[in-house]
């Protein structure tokens, strides 16, 4: 595992601590996560909007040959999730890979996602569980 | 006007696991062949294009390197990269040269070690490839992760079975088989990938390209000293490049990579064919199958058949010789090996020998239209070029 830098995780915090994408003010499409510019119409008139915390599964993966750091938590599931005005990609917690299908129902939880070893900087942020 | 541009010397090293050969040693043994095949003097070399993808290996000045050990020292050079395509983008930047009148004779070089670093920090360097921060650091997305979610996508919209990713691994293991060079000269069955384990489901270790060191080379010369050179040079026909969003999630297709599809509109339009039937202007196509669904997708994205269609054109079979189109008669990324910022030169050295009827029986195209096509992926669809080489001159612009 690389090391994580600690201004990295710090400058992100927010959003990797809440659902927060950009609104377009010209085109109107929503895109997370967030950047200076449209990624659809290139406007730079765009404003931050707290996006919807339930989606579903478009796509998902179970993945086996995981990063060191994932290892014990092996096989991990990713999800391409749709949240209506836009798409994220996420981690899937708290659920086995049968019970994920496409079309499934997601929600965002606040979960650990790492650590930097023993001494270096543990990272929080979004994962997505199916809904109860 | 731009200058027409001609391969006129090719050189491929052995691909696989090179621990006997450093980066120099390795990119020479391709250089040395090329330099021989065009029959020129390492001094009529104008510019040096080195593609490298790097990270995993030790040299963060792969051209001075790789150049100082070939005796190519003082020339023009630089290294480009644009991840798995760093191959085609380093062809590009030596045409352009020479297309533009800089240069009349121009060395494209990739090369690649990726076993200079343990596996699982190959895997890492490779998984960033993408929006590191977004979608690696913060969610684990892993290279094959990637291409995973296109695949659960493509199987959902269209009914593709893991079968059908599986026929592609059994196709281009049969042709390595008959590549000398490849990494894994070897056939397998379908069995052997269906059972093999997953490493991203539904992606299995024989549906992945393997972690390779190798290098390729092609020389390039301008269209007056082409002819001084070789009777018989490959001209590129038509380059295409295209991009996408960093983030696979600000995307909105799932089932194709917006930049393939891009690049072969790009490329066949400056070729001047006619994209509605490319498959009859062509002899065979290298396509980038860094995991099978890649090359299922490759088939849509160029434009071989229509959307949805591509997995029956590998079920069917139709793209082994005598198909509709043969695809990665060199055994692809998955047999012949992903040496990164190699295998886009590669392409262009095995397209050049297929064209000129040079390559192993049992894996040589018939060749009748005396054109080939390179489709050449970085990253997951983050960059996408398409080159056209054609025995015939192309035409002017």
């Amino acid at each position: 595992m690389l090391s994580k830098s600690p201004p990295v995780v710090w400058r992100s915090r927010i959003y990797r601590y809440r659902l927060i994408g950009c609104k377009c003010k010209n085109c109107g499409r929503v895109h997370y996560p967030p950047a200076s510019a449209c990624p659809y119409c290139s406007s730079r008139d765009l404003e931050e909007v707290e996006l919807p915390r339930v989606g579903k599964v478009l796509s998902y993966s179970i993945v086996y040959a995981v990063d060191s750091d994932a290892r014990e938590r092996s096989p991990v599931i990713l999800g391409l999730i749709d949240l209506g005005v836009t798409r994220i990609i996420a981690e899937i917690t708290d659920a086995n890979p049968e019970d994920i299908k496409i079309g499934s129902q997601l929600e965002a939880v606040f979960r650990r996602i790492g650590e930097d070893g023993e001494t270096g900087v543990i990272i929080y942020g979004l994962k997505f569980r199916p809904v109860i | 006007m731009a200058r027409r541009v001609a391969i006129v010397g090719t050189g491929h090293s052995r691909f696989g696991v090179r621990y006997d050969v450093s980066i120099p040693e390795l990119a020479f043994e391709a250089i040395r062949e090329a330099v021989n095949e065009a029959g020129i003097g390492f001094d009529d070399i104008e510019l040096v294009v080195v593609g490298n993808a790097g990270g995993w290996s030790s040299e963060p000045l792969p051209a001075i390197v790789v150049n100082e050990y070939a005796g190519l020292s003082g020339k023009a050079t630089l290294r480009v990269e644009a991840a798995c395509s760093t191959g085609s983008a380093a062809i590009k930047t030596a045409r352009d040269a020479i297309a533009s009148g800089d240069a009349d004779i121009a060395l494209a070089i990739g090369v690649e070690k990726m076993n200079e670093s343990p596996t699982p920090t190959v895997v890492e360097f490779i998984g960033r490839a993408g929006n590191y921060f977004w979608e690696f650091e913060n969610f684990g997305l892993t290279f094959p992760g990637y291409y995973a979610l296109y695949a659960t996508s493509y199987m959902f919209q269209y009914g593709a079975r893991e079968e059908d990713f599986c026929s592609v691994a059994v196709k281009n293991h049969y042709y390595a088989s008959m590549n000398p060079k490849a990494h894994f000269p070897r056939k397998i069955s379908l069995e052997d990938c269906m059972r093999s384990r997953y490493v991203a489901w539904p992606i299995k270790l024989l549906d992945s390209s393997p972690i390779t060191d190798g290098a390729a080379a092609v020389i390039l010369a301008s269209e007056e000293i082409a002819y001084k050179i070789t009777d018989s040079p490959v001209w590129i026909e038509a380059i295409g490049a295209a991009s996408d969003t960093s983030n696979i999630s600000k995307r909105t297709t799932f089932t194709s990579l917006e930049a393939a599809r891009l690049a072969a509109q790009r490329a066949y339009k400056k070729s001047g064919l006619d994209s509605e039937s490319i498959v009859k202007n062509l002899d065979l196509a290298e396509v980038h199958d860094c995991f099978t669904i890649a090359e299922i997708m490759a088939y849509e994205d160029l434009g071989f058949v229509k959307r949805g269609e591509g997995y029956k054109l590998a079920r069917e079979g139709q793209t082994y010789i005598g198909g509709l189109i043969p695809v990665n008669l060199s055994g692809g990324l998955k047999a012949k090996g992903h040496p990164i910022g190699a295998t886009g030169v590669s392409m262009a050295v095995d397209i050049t020998r297929q064209l000129l009827g040079r390559v192993e029986k049992g894996r040589q195209a018939e060749i009748r239209h005396g054109r080939g096509l390179a489709h050449n992926i970085g990253g997951t669809g983050h960059y996408a070029y398409v080159t056209i080489y054609s025995l015939s001159k192309p035409r002017g612009d």
